[in-house]
């Protein structure tokens, strides 16, 4: 297996969806390709990173006027009530 | 002769139920839906508009155009994966009207092919986290991810942060799977190039340690 053909691969590698041949020609690769190696395991940090990030979390105060602003809309439009398509 | 159908998650039953009483008039029921859902429509809003006034009227528009709609939702698919499709047009729409001059779409950028051909290859601190304070990482983070195309940031955020399956976020943008495997990949390997200006490992003399190997890139 070529490197470029280890990084087509490399997002259904991460998410562990493929077959047992493929991800075992895969691994194969990974035991001698060093980049591929160093490859493989930051972009599985970078992913790892932003999912426990917490960026751009809601605060509280912001979460709680926000649903007031939304429930007193949803009530006015409530009147007429949801629309039916 | 039919295509092969995206596989559709099991809607979740108690949620459907809230979705039914709102739909019957029950606003305390959707209020529900809106305590479940708000804090990731909010996250989704500000990733893709990059900004937090955007990200409010985003919120509040996205669930208010839910509510109104709420006849039109079928229960084939989870409440949740409809309502990320409409906070994300809504999304797109305010970049669209923040940058009248340039076109906003998920198909922006699709051709930069090279820009995920992974560059510069080195090993990374054993614990990037630990090199940054919470507020320079956050700063880290939010710079890099937004100088990524906004079609390949809301792949990411979709699968990546919010945690969707590739055929969830496919239906929420309306994208094939294929295109979301696609931009999912390049997103991934382009933000881990940008990441490693900040994350590289380096000697004692400030020199980066480059990874060795034979490989053919």
């Amino acid at each position: 297996m070529k490197c470029s053909e280890f990084l087509q691969e490399l997002t259904n590698y991460l998410d562990g969806v493929m077959d047992a041949k493929t991800k075992s020609e895969l691994e194969d690769h990974l035991s001698w390709c060093h980049n591929c190696y160093v490859v493989c395991d930051t972009t599985k940090k970078t992913i790892e990173i932003y999912r426990d990030s917490q960026l751009y979390e809601l605060p509280d105060d912001l979460r709680t006027r926000l649903r007031s602003a939304i429930m007193a809309k949803c009530q006015a439009r409530k009147k007429t009530g949801p629309r039916e398509v | 002769m039919g295509a092969i159908q995206p596989k559709v998650s099991e809607p979740v039953s108690d949620e459907l139920a809230l979705v039914q009483a709102a739909k019957g008039g029950d606003v305390s029921a959707f209020e529900e839906l809106v305590r479940r859902y708000d804090r990731n429509v909010f996250r989704i809003a500000q990733h893709i508009t990059q900004n937090r006034e955007d990200a409010e009227d985003v919120v509040q528009d996205a669930f208010l155009k839910a509510y109104s709609n709420l006849g039109q939702f079928q229960g084939q698919s989870k409440f949740y994966t409809w309502l990320v499709r409409i906070a994300v047009n809504e999304a797109l729409m305010k970049l669209r009207r923040r940058r009248p001059e340039r076109m906003v779409s998920l198909d922006e950028d699709v051709k930069t092919e090279e820009d995920s051909v992974p560059r510069e290859v080195a090993d990374w601190s054993p614990n990037p986290e630990q090199q940054y304070n919470q507020a320079e990482l956050r700063e880290i983070l939010g710079r890099t991810i937004q100088g990524l195309p906004p079609g390949f940031r809301t792949v990411f955020v979709l699968r990546d942060v919010e945690g969707l399956s590739t055929e969830e976020t496919a239906e929420a943008l309306e994208l094939s799977i294929p295109a979301v495997k696609s931009r999912l990949l390049r997103a991934r390997l382009q933000l881990r190039e940008r990441l490693n200006r900040y994350f590289k490992r380096r000697n004692g003399n400030g020199e980066i340690l480059s990874a060795g190997g034979d490989g053919d890139q």
